[in-house]
């Protein structure tokens, strides 16, 4: 069953994720609904890794046997500035898009082997990962004018 | 004659359950002025709280020497406070007043003509938007302004220039009322009446110390807890606020709590089934969802968090889910803590769980902190649209462009407007360049002030300044405007329960000051902001007119105001919208059955996550398919951000004193209203006190991660553990005495007395209202104390009593005895005319 190694591709997503919102949150305290919202949600995806352990521990997790084709290793740092701020946002977004699909694999699996349980934390997590993809998004629409047509 | 400054609600008037609430004629007149020789009264409201009594304004030889409430009026019924009494002429009627626009040449502020002034400011305003855009302009105005300037600022900012930056310093006060009304009930707009407190049989305060923010208001409940029938009174507060000492149950939380406990309360209710499960079925959608958020917040679990036993919780409850007709309201201790609008929502829900909205006594007020927050809120001077429009939909943007005979693609809606504090971060950061402040401080208001003071004084921030007084924004201003204000010229506004008020212009401003609806007419004028025909986007002559284009835009819309016009509202009592031509005669309350302006076409707004702001979107929102039933919005308790520790041990909160208001720009100039309060303080408990060897009076020094205070120390009633400090203090007086000549510059003075000076930058993410009520401080002696601290004995700042075993031996504690009590003395006696008697017409 390959369902051990999309565990392990969430699991660690959520981490990434995770440690991208630390990062924005310390690179950007200058603005503070970035900086404590982004600790809030890289709590949740502390979380996340937390609920997922039932199902590690009852389907395993295991390494893709194929090789990272997309690299998605997160913010090593954080970029400075409106149009930094834009980007770093955008790339926390592509991060969050990348759990919020492979919950939604995870989900389609879950019916599939009528597991419950499953599927109780898998509606809990992704529901907050939507959430995240809706803040973002909403943080972005309000910044971009200012930061793309008259931001120095 | 009564010294309103030591009875500061006035002689008590009992009333019974469904009574009708007994008129008393409250009147202050100047020395030596005879009511009966006055040459005429003019019509007004009060602009020195957000309560909105009526009253009228003594006219002689053409100055303003007096006021009375007028008895008639369904809010205050001939009452007025305190600040109304001494503060509203007299402080309009100051030497400091502005007279002649400022402009700044070589870093000094200098006289000049209004042509010259006004010239400056189109003049830097058209070459931005030249070269940088409309996004390099910003507004930021007030709770204070009438209607009909707001609506003219509203429709210059986003049909002229066409910038989504404006807001107004309700932003700092009752952004989370509109909000937690929006997200429940889909539009903002105040359920209750002030008349629910003659019905209610229970009284619910959130945060909400009414008897010293609208202490006719408290008049009012005093007098039913006086009366027979005496009301349940319920309060959520950390001080021993007055209404905390008539309360059957005293919640006193621990500042930063109050959604575990709001969580808690809905709870209970759910568990006991005190829920009117009908209702619930047919107007609201979110039960679930709702019931599964606050599962885990058991009283005893909430009541560890807060501080408080659960017991009080359960009773709360009982009291809550058990009385027929329960009346709540809310205000800053809400507004202005973590988690805001999620707390304000928690009110709604519990009041949609029993069924009980706009009937009689069973009511809702989400409380305004000023005069014509309301308007500004309903005419997009808060950067919203106006009429309550919604941005997301772009049925309503067209709505506004046809109105308004623009192209659509002009009016921003792009995304929610931009709050104040995001203004101020992009003047920061340099791409705002141009920031016009009208009739707010914003230099001792906003969080933080060492930061706000550097952005004001940015030499590539032009900022304009409107005010009647030289503030301490105003100082640093490249332009000032000379306002003329309250009694000085015409206009309407509304207070919390949507009534609404003519305020005439009594007397001629002082100099060449000028009515603020004037400056923004001139400005437009001067702009050439037009529609698509090409004639004057604005081509009002007057209040009047401004008054009905905004009927006009209001039609249709939750605060319909088609049916009010300047006749009406003359004479008799204010009139509450909305207020259609059939009747004319207002609508008392909202919801009555139980149908919400939520549906999808109709709504304000879409609504927001409630932990962080995400925009719901029309999709989702409509997906919940609400058409017409509330929504049970939820999120679960976080911590405050800024949590007491090792180098912070206390709780920082911040708050009002019933003497005066704001930054004192008005009260701060009244005799009477200065003798009370006159200088800045902080409050601890005994036992804090105690533990850090600190006497009444000594001098502290307050300190948190972004500034310090050095202030006298009141030791009081606030809870262990939380220091308290009244924000009015800013440095315009800080030279010693007051009069014409005296005011020192405030970039000379210490700035160490404004409670801002220590508040965090950070705001609730739904209604980005500043969270000025949680910080982490610490507190130490500077120098013993030769008198007791400048704090009034008559409100939540009264003197603790001091346990003098507790004293260490040698050492001499002022406790209560020695502190004074609060009076004001013949100077501060009025008249009352109980039951209108013996007042002449």
């Amino acid at each position: 069953m390959n369902l051990s190694v999309y565990l392990g591709l969430l699991h660690k997503a959520e981490q990434t994720l995770a440690d991208s919102f630390r990062q924005v949150a310390k690179g950007h305290g200058e603005e503070p609904d970035v900086h404590f919202l982004c600790q809030t949600l890289a709590k949740q995806c502390d979380e996340h890794q937390r609920a997922l352990q039932p199902l590690v521990d009852r389907y395993g997790e295991t390494p893709e046997a194929e090789p990272e084709r997309l690299h998605a290793e997160g913010l090593s740092e954080t970029r400075q500035g409106p149009v930094g701020l834009l980007r770093d946002l955008q790339d926390l977004y592509l991060l969050a898009s990348l759990v919020d699909i492979t919950w939604g694999m995870v989900k389609q699996a879950g019916q599939a082997l009528r597991d419950s349980e499953m599927l109780a934390v898998v509606d809990q997590c992704d529901k907050q990962t939507a959430v995240q993809l809706a803040w973002l998004q909403s943080r972005m629409r309000q910044a971009a004018p200012q930061a793309l047509l008259v931001a120095e | 004659m009564v010294d309103r400054i030591a009875e500061i609600w006035g002689t008590r008037t009992p009333y019974g359950k469904d009574g009708q609430w007994p008129v008393r004629v409250d009147r202050k007149m100047a020395d030596g002025v005879d009511a009966d020789t006055v040459d005429r009264w003019f019509q007004s409201a009060c602009l020195l709280c957000s309560n909105g009594c009526a009253c009228d304004i003594a006219v002689k030889d053409g100055a303003m020497v007096g006021i009375r409430g007028r008895a008639d009026d369904r809010v205050n019924h001939g009452r007025l406070g305190p600040k109304g009494l001494f503060g509203s002429w007299q402080g309009m009627s100051h030497p400091d007043r502005l007279t002649s626009p400022l402009i700044r040449r070589n870093g000094k502020l200098q006289e000049c003509s209004w042509d010259e002034a006004m010239e400056r400011v189109v003049e830097r305003s058209r070459s931005l938007l030249t070269e940088k855009g409309p996004l390099s302009h910003g507004f930021y105005t007030s709770g204070q302004l009438f209607l009909e300037e707001y609506y003219a600022l509203a429709v210059i900012g986003k049909a002229g220039v066409g910038t989504p930056h404006m807001d107004g310093n309700t932003r700092l006060c009752t952004a989370t009322a509109a909000s937690s009304l929006k997200e429940s009930f889909g539009a903002d707009g105040q359920p209750g009446s002030y008349r629910d407190i003659d019905s209610c049989e229970a009284l619910f305060l959130f945060g909400h110390n009414m008897a010293e923010t609208q202490t006719v208001l408290w008049s009012r409940v005093l007098d039913r807890l006086a009366g027979p029938d005496r009301p349940a009174l319920v309060c959520v507060d950390p001080r021993d606020t007055d209404v905390a000492r008539h309360a059957d149950v005293h919640l006193a939380i621990n500042p930063g709590t109050n959604l575990a406990l709001m969580n808690s309360l809905v709870r209970e209710l759910l568990h006991n089934g005190w829920v009117d499960e009908d209702y619930v079925r047919a107007h609201t959608v979110g039960l679930e969802e709702l019931a599964s958020v606050v599962e885990q917040w058991t009283p005893e679990a909430a009541g560890s968090l807060c501080g408080v036993d659960p017991g009080l919780i359960r009773e709360a409850a009982r009291i809550f889910g058990t009385t027929d007709r329960v009346l709540s309201t809310v205000l800053q201790g809400f507004y202005q803590s973590s988690q805001a609008t999620a707390s304000a929502c928690q009110v709604n829900n519990l009041h949609l769980l029993r069924g009980m909205l706009g009937n009689p006594g069973r009511g809702l007020l989400q409380m305004n902190g000023q005069p014509t927050a309301q308007n500004n809120r309903e005419c997009g001077a808060d950067g919203d649209l106006p009429g309550f429009r919604n941005w997301a939909n772009p049925e309503h943007v067209q709505q506004l462009a046809s109105l308004w005979n623009v192209d659509p693609l002009v009016i921003p809606h792009w995304a929610d407007p931009t709050h104040a504090m995001q203004i101020f971060r992009y003047a920061e950061q340099g791409s705002v360049k141009f920031l016009w402040i009208s009739a707010t401080n914003p230099a001792v208001s906003l969080p933080q002030l060492s930061r706000i003071r550097n952005i004001l004084a940015k030499p590539e921030l032009f900022v304009v300044v409107q005010d009647l007084y030289l503030t301490e924004t105003a100082e640093v201003a490249d332009v000032v405007l000379p306002a003329a204000g309250w009694g000085e010229k015409t206009g309407t506004f509304t207070n919390v329960d949507r009534t609404v008020h003519l305020s005439d212009k009594a007397v001629e401003p002082p100099g060449e000051a000028r009515s603020d609806l004037d400056i923004f007419l001139d400005y437009s004028r001067r702009m050439g902001f037009t529609t698509l025909d090409g004639s004057p986007l604005l081509d009002w002559s007057g209040p009047e007119d401004a008054f009905e284009a905004w009927k006009e835009c209001s039609r249709g819309r939750p605060c319909d105001y088609t049916g009010i016009t300047y006749q009406l509202l003359r004479g008799g009592s204010g009139i509450q919208w909305p207020c259609t031509d059939s009747p004319p005669s207002g609508t008392e309350r909202l919801y009555s059955d139980g149908t919400f302006p939520t549906e999808p076409s109709y709504c304000e707004s879409y609504g927001h996550d409630l932990l962080t702001g995400a925009n719901v979107g029309p999709v989702a929102f409509k997906a919940m398919a609400p058409s017409g039933r509330a929504i049970l919005k939820a999120a679960d308790y976080s911590p405050p951000h800024e949590m007491p520790d090792e180098e912070y041990p206390l709780r920082y909160t911040t708050g009002r004193t019933a003497y005066q208001f704001h930054t004192r720009t008005k009260t701060g100039r009244s005799r009477q209203l200065r003798a009370a309060a006159p200088s800045a303080w902080v409050e601890m408990s005994v036992s804090d006190a105690e533990a850090a060897g600190l006497a009444e009076g000594d001098i502290v020094r307050v300190v948190s991660r972004r500034g310090e205070l050095q202030v006298p120390l009141r030791i009081g009633d606030v809870r262990a553990g939380t220091v308290f400090a009244p924000f009015h203090y800013g440095y315009w007086d800080a030279a010693a005495g007051l009069g014409a000549g005296s005011t020192v510059s405030a970039s000379s003075a210490p700035h160490t007395t404004a409670a801002n000076e220590l508040t965090i930058t950070e705001w609730d993410p739904v209604s980005k209202q500043p969270v000025f009520k949680n910080a982490a401080v610490r507190i130490e002696k500077i120098s013993d104390g030769d008198r007791p601290a400048p704090a009034p004995t008559t409100t939540a700042s009264r003197p603790a009593v001091v346990d003098h075993q507790a004293v260490p031996p040698g050492r001499a504690v002022p406790g209560e005895r020695a502190v004074p009590p609060t009076l004001g003395g013949a100077d501060a006696e009025a008249e009352e005319f109980i039951g209108g008697e013996g007042e002449p017409a």
